[in-house]
């Protein structure tokens, strides 16, 4: 069992999602950085469906109420076992009430952490991801108890050799595909997309990412159509929302870009003020 | 009729194809009988098909290596009427109670439509609406159908909470909003039926292709029924129709 001290700015469970709901109007959720939590995951030898924790922008702090062993990666937020630093992205062996705690925020924007075989919270509709209208909480509160196998740390043999790349933290080129409505855009805007600087504004969640500056259009509204995470839509008054892993099924705006698998996992780990180009995969 | 459609590849793991850009109930006919083929055709994989007015999005669980020989396997497949199953919509009778208590901008609708209340109730129930699909929010059903004199733009600021189960007009739409939630669209009424279950899997019991009809209750009746529900001792009446 895992015991939350306190819960940090905004903690959650999240795992792969909630594939093959859509039809019912549920977002797939799961990790908003998928690379960093497969790597979290692959460095103790999990599965990649274990469900992890994601951490962001402010770490909690965790007391292990049995052995296992845990891996950290993603942003780098200065984690610390019983007040002494540890590694990420190393195999890190918790014995019985060793308390885990997070520093000040260096690199990135969302750390995860996983556990040995995963997080054992309840699976709601296939998932563990935690989302408002679904799961009892959207985020993880203080004196929660979240439920994991014991593990024999003496059973751990070499140490994991996988080498991470960090690259997700560092780049700022989001790779697009052209989205469904990007050939109606005049081609000054096409043009005005793929080449200024965006800034990431401060209206930024686990659903959507607003981009900055406006891009005035006269795109027309559409009628409600299919969208997915990393569907960029401009509005008609020039917003650019990109959507992210909360983001809902379906949506009315003009889908002008859409981010690759990659991309998604860049802007996941950019703040507010941050800039990024966008580039058009060929 | 046919259509003629346009397929398109999206990301690293999905296909769009859309139909024309109108909201018709053969084409939607159209729309989910291939989405039945799709989903026949990949019941042994981990496919997603959703639909909405005039497209489908098929997601695949893993990324498509070849998008031109798939849009051509999904072409023969659309032309081939013979994986077409019609499956049969249900009749969804939902009870609604327009009392003033959950009504709260009936009042004022009837204002600016110039019509009674009771015209509204009247319009609103006697109607058939078809589920076109589900989005915005789980369990959140996309109806046609409203009488055109009951149209009403959508408010200008969203009201920040909609109470759950609340039945609202905007626009041409009308719908009931499953969670509490911001919404902009003229609330008339109240449903004490959950319309979204996350314990229960599938969680909504209607589906894209079914039909609901409002049925107008007492203060009284809806207290019943949220007694029921309470004690699970409600059912959703339906009856299955033949397409």
């Amino acid at each position: 069992m895992l015991k939350v001290l306190k819960s940090g700015f905004y903690t959650s469970i999240q795992d792969k999602g909630r594939f093959g709901q859509r039809n019912y109007g549920v977002p797939v959720s799961g990790v908003m950085d998928s690379y960093s939590s497969q790597f979290a995951n692959a460095i103790i030898g999990n599965s990649k469906e274990a469900a992890v924790i994601e951490i962001t922008m402010t770490g909690p702090s965790l007391q292990f109420l049995k052995p296992t062993i845990i891996a950290i990666s993603g942003a780098n937020i200065q984690p610390q076992l019983n007040n002494v630093d540890v590694e990420m992205n190393l195999c890190i062996s918790i014995k019985a009430n060793d308390i885990l705690s997070f520093g000040r925020l260096k690199t990135g924007f969302r750390a995860y952490l996983a556990v040995k075989d995963g997080f054992q919270s309840p699976l709601v509709l296939g998932s563990r991801s935690m989302y408002k209208a679904i799961t009892i909480d959207n985020r993880i509160q203080g004196g929660d108890i979240i439920e994991y196998e014991s593990y024999d740390v003496n059973n751990q043999s070499a140490n994991a050799t996988i080498k991470c790349i960090n690259e997700i933290i560092e780049l700022s080129t989001l790779e697009v595909y052209k989205g469904p409505e990007f050939n109606k855009l005049a081609d000054d805007k096409q043009k005005q997309l793929l080449e200024i600087t965006f800034k990431v504004s401060k209206l930024n969640s686990r659903m959507a990412y607003q981009l900055e500056p406006i891009i005035e259009n006269n795109l027309e509204q559409i009628l409600t159509a299919p969208v997915l995470p990393g569907t960029l839509q401009l509005t008609p008054s020039g917003q650019l929302i990109v959507l992210m892993r909360d983001c809902q099924t379906t949506g009315g705006y003009p889908r002008v870009l859409q981010l690759t698998e990659k991309s998604i996992n860049i802007l996941s780990q950019k703040t507010t003020g941050s800039n990024l180009k966008i580039r058009l995969k060929v | 009729m046919e259509f003629k459609l346009q397929y398109s590849q999206l990301n690293e793991y999905s296909i769009l194809i859309e139909w024309p850009v109108i909201i018709d109930e053969k084409m939607l006919k159209n729309i989910l009988n291939f989405k039945n083929a799709i989903h026949k055709k990949y019941s042994k994989q981990k496919v997603e098909v959703i639909n909405t007015y005039n497209s489908i999005l098929i997601i695949y669980d893993f990324n498509i290596n070849d998008a031109t020989s798939e849009f051509e396997m999904l072409k023969s497949l659309f032309l081939d009427k013979t994986n077409y199953s019609e499956s049969k919509p249900h009749i969804w009778e939902v009870p609604v109670c327009y009392d003033d208590e959950f009504g709260v901008d009936l009042e004022h609708f009837s204002n600016l439509k110039k019509l009674s209340i009771s015209e509204i109730i009247q319009l609103h129930s006697e109607a058939i609406y078809t589920v076109y699909f589900i989005g915005f929010l789980p369990g959140f059903l996309y109806l046609g159908g409203l009488n055109s004199n009951l149209f009403l733009d959508r408010k200008t600021a969203p009201k920040l909470n909609v109470k759950e189960g609340s039945v609202a007009i905007g626009g041409q739409q009308t719908g009931i909003y499953p969670q509490d939630s911001p919404g902009g669209w003229h609330i008339i009424g109240n449903s004490p039926i959950k319309l979204f279950n996350s314990n229960q899997n599938p969680p909504c019991n209607i589906k894209a292709g079914d039909k609901v009809k409002f049925v107008p209750i007492s203060n009284t009746g809806y207290k019943h029924i949220q007694l029921d529900i309470m004690q699970s001792e409600y059912q959703l009446k339906s009856i299955k129709i033949d397409a």
